[in-house]
């Protein structure tokens, strides 16, 4: 395991020589989200291997965006959401709860420990609970050793150099940057 | 509707390991009302197959996903065909009406099954099924007030209730509702319990599956010497 993933702050960018443990957090626009700005603002240290994508609530997740994570390499998946009875749909938070434990159910058939994935609840005052958690998983990912979906340094120089490739023509396949800023700003 | 519930996976991966290209179709009809074999079951299934093939070394598998509106009919399998050809395995993830209607339209790919089909039943809550029919081929649920004693009675009974009925619940099993109870309940309700005097006559078992597959056939829609597609 690449020893820059236990420190805090390590560079964003993933060598695709050594893989290091990446971890996947979807959190609710609500609490977890705005719990991880707060830890920022608060400066509190936590591991940078972490990548935050932003829902509405975690009850829009679904167990196959869970599992797609794992198959494309993530070695642990952090569901947070809003705590229980706080959620701002009533129940979405409880919903995917029910969709975590399912997706462990299938983690475990599949042969990967169900560990790498986990439900947490905390408030968006909660800057130094979204640390903890951060922190926690790294544990666990440390503990458990890389994903065995990770993909071998190859196969994401590979992945990496079509993801320019389609960003490339994409680029060129639009019409160019400035004809859409005038239209915008009329 | 038709009810069914998935494999496990390593019983899928285990039968389709030992193919290159497996294509997993998914049914839109009734394994998609109860969650079974829907489009969004297959993108799960098809991620869950993917990740533990290659856990079991079998990386070279691949594996992708369609659904079709309906398996158990030819005529929604069309859409399919073309594609099919590129591939040495369909996993079926209809009942076992769509496994076989695959199985015949493609007679030289290898068919699994990848839900174990269990019975004709609905929804009975959110997340559950019950089974309320067995296809016995000569209804009877109007001499039982609409409740089926072939398929709810654990003992098949058509004069019941045996002696185990326990405060409306079966003998065989506490969570099961007695189903004479719940006959009993109803013909009361309904005003005709008097139905009951009489003793109800055994069932006529020659329409049930015991004389081998059944068949049913319309004879002002049947066009003569129009079969499957091949
Ligand atoms: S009597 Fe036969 S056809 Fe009618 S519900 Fe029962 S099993 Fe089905
Ligand atoms: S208790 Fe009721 S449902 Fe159970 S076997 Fe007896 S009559 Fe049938």
């Amino acid at each position: 395991m690449n020893p820059q993933s236990a420190i805090p702050n390590a560079p964003r960018r993933t060598s695709p020589q050594s893989p290091e443990p990446l971890i996947l957090a979807f959190c609710c626009h609500y609490c977890a989200y705005a719990a991880a700005d707060l830890a920022g603002s608060m400066r509190l240290q936590y591991p940078a291997n972490v990548r935050l994508l932003r829902l509405p609530c975690t009850g829009r997740v679904e167990v196959n965006y869970l599992l797609a994570a794992f198959e494309r390499g993530a070695d642990a998946v952090i569901v947070a959401g809003c705590l229980e009875g706080g959620c701002h749909f009533q129940e979405g938070n409880l919903r995917a709860r029910r969709r975590v434990e399912r997706a462990k159910g299938l983690l475990r058939e599949i042969g990967i420990e169900p560990e790498r994935l986990e439900m947490f609840n905390l408030s968006s005052a909660e800057g130094g609970r979204f640390a903890e958690i951060v922190t926690e998983m790294n544990e666990r990912v440390k503990h458990l050793g890389l994903s065995p979906m990770k993909p071998d340094a190859q196969s994401i120089q590979a992945a990496m150099r079509e993801m320019t490739h389609e960003a490339d023509e994409r680029i060129a396949s639009e019409p160019s940057g400035r004809a859409r800023g005038s239209a915008h700003a009329k | 509707m038709i009810v069914a519930d998935r494999k496990k996976v390593p019983e899928i991966r285990d039968m389709i390991s030992k193919h290159t290209k497996v294509l997993l179709v998914g049914c839109g009809t009734c394994v998609t009302v109860c969650l079974a074999g829907g489009e969004r079951e297959i993108g799960i299934l098809g991620s869950a197959l993917r990740m533990a093939l290659r856990l079991a070394g079998h990386a070279d598998v691949a594996v992708d996903e369609c659904t079709i509106e309906r398996q158990c009919e030819d005529a929604f399998i069309d859409i399919l065909a073309q594609r099919a050809t590129q591939y040495d395995a369909i996993v079926s993830f209809g009942c076992g009406a769509g496994v076989q209607a695959l199985a015949e339209r493609f007679p030289n790919t290898a068919v699994y099954p990848g839900l174990n089909t269990q019975f004709i039943g609905i929804l009975e809550s959110q997340g559950v099924w019950t089974e309320k029919c067995s296809g016995c081929g000569n209804c009877r649920l109007g001499e039982f007030a609409g409740i089926c004693p072939i398929t709810r009675c654990a003992k098949r009974l058509f004069n019941g209730p045996c002696a185990g009925s326990r405060d409306g619940k079966c003998e065989v099993d506490a969570d099961l509702d007695c189903a004479w109870q719940l006959i009993y309940d109803r013909s009361k309700a309904l005003g005709i319990l008097d139905n009951f005097d009489a003793i109800a006559e055994p069932q006529d078992w020659s329409t049930g599956l015991d004389g081998g597959p059944r068949k049913v056939v319309r004879e002002d829609q049947h066009i003569a010497g129009l079969g499957p597609k091949a």
